[in-house]
């Protein structure tokens, strides 16, 4: 360990996104079950949502002058880290709940780690991102887990 | 179809040949605005890319209809887990592949190796996914 996290990066740990609340409409189903090349009527007619259908949900919507010149919007909730390069990261997802049109949902997300471990060519930082998607019940529809690596 | 899972079985497998349009569309239903998806110079001639670079998201999308199809009405992918390998690019033909690794009859509860292979055989996005059959109707 080369001890690139310092304590007060640490202490971003816990840092919560504004809640968003979105409605599902049919119209979006049907355009990324398209766009995605889905195969089935259910989701093509956009009865039902397919799988990571949060993901075009809840991405999100900036102002042109917000993004990066490649046109990249800045994701507020993390904070500065002492390495910038992204590296390829993984994503965990459950389904509690299937999606519907005229649902309305609620996503929080919350910065829920950060860790350094020893990579082939130094040191690599991990975060962790939760995003909690809740019905207008309060019950919990999806809760996705995203894992990024800085090198 | 309701699917009889046996361990090791492998299901049909699905190719993906996106183009251009398609790439568009899919960033378009996101609101991602990276120009690596859509702006050839930029993705060649300043990040150094052979060409227009796929969104990671929509080969993780790929891992879940090969099973959601296999699935069809008889059962509902519960969670997934994958991650995104290396880059792949519009012109590629990229295969989606599943096959069953754990079934409890009992429970109905289904564990699959998903994976989308590059034509070069590697494996681009790695994963596991989790369902469950639903009883059968009385």
């Amino acid at each position: 360990m080369t001890g690139l996290i310092s304590a007060e990066l640490l202490t971003n740990i816990g840092r919560q996104s504004k809640p968003q609340r979105e409605i599902v409409t049919r119209r979006d189903i049907r355009k990324y079950a398209v766009a995605t090349g889905n195969r089935q009527r259910k989701y093509l007619d956009g009865d039902v949502a397919p799988p990571m259908f949060h993901v075009p949900l809840f991405w999100d919507v900036v102002e042109l002058d917000q993004l990066t010149p490649d046109g990249v919007s800045i994701d507020t909730l993390l904070p500065k880290f002492p390495l910038e390069r992204a590296m390829a990261g993984g994503l965990d997802i459950e389904y509690l709940m299937p999606i519907r049109p005229g649902d309305w949902l609620t996503s929080v997300r919350t910065l829920t780690a950060i860790y350094e471990k020893a990579g082939r060519s130094g040191s690599l930082i991990f975060y962790e991102i939760i995003m909690d998607i809740r019905n207008d019940d309060d019950e919990l529809v999806i809760r996705e887990k995203t894992t990024r690596i800085l090198r | 179809m309701t699917p009889e899972p046996a361990i090791g079985a492998v299901l049909p497998e699905r190719q993906y040949t996106p183009d251009n349009v398609q790439l568009m569309l899919y960033n378009a239903s996101l609101w991602n605005g990276h120009r690596i998806h859509f702006d050839l110079p930029y993705a060649t001639e300043v990040e150094g890319y052979p060409g227009l670079v796929l969104a990671g998201p929509m080969l993780g999308d790929w891992l879940h209809q090969t099973v959601d199809e296999w699935l069809g009405d008889a059962g509902m992918i519960t969670s997934v887990s994958y991650s995104n390998r290396g880059a792949t690019y519009v012109g590629e033909t990229l295969t989606a592949t599943a096959a069953v690794t754990a079934y409890d009859a009992a429970s109905g509860a289904l564990e699959l190796e998903v994976g989308i292979r590059n034509e070069a055989g590697e494996v681009v996005a790695p994963g596991t996914i989790g369902a469950t059959l639903f009883a059968a109707a009385d």
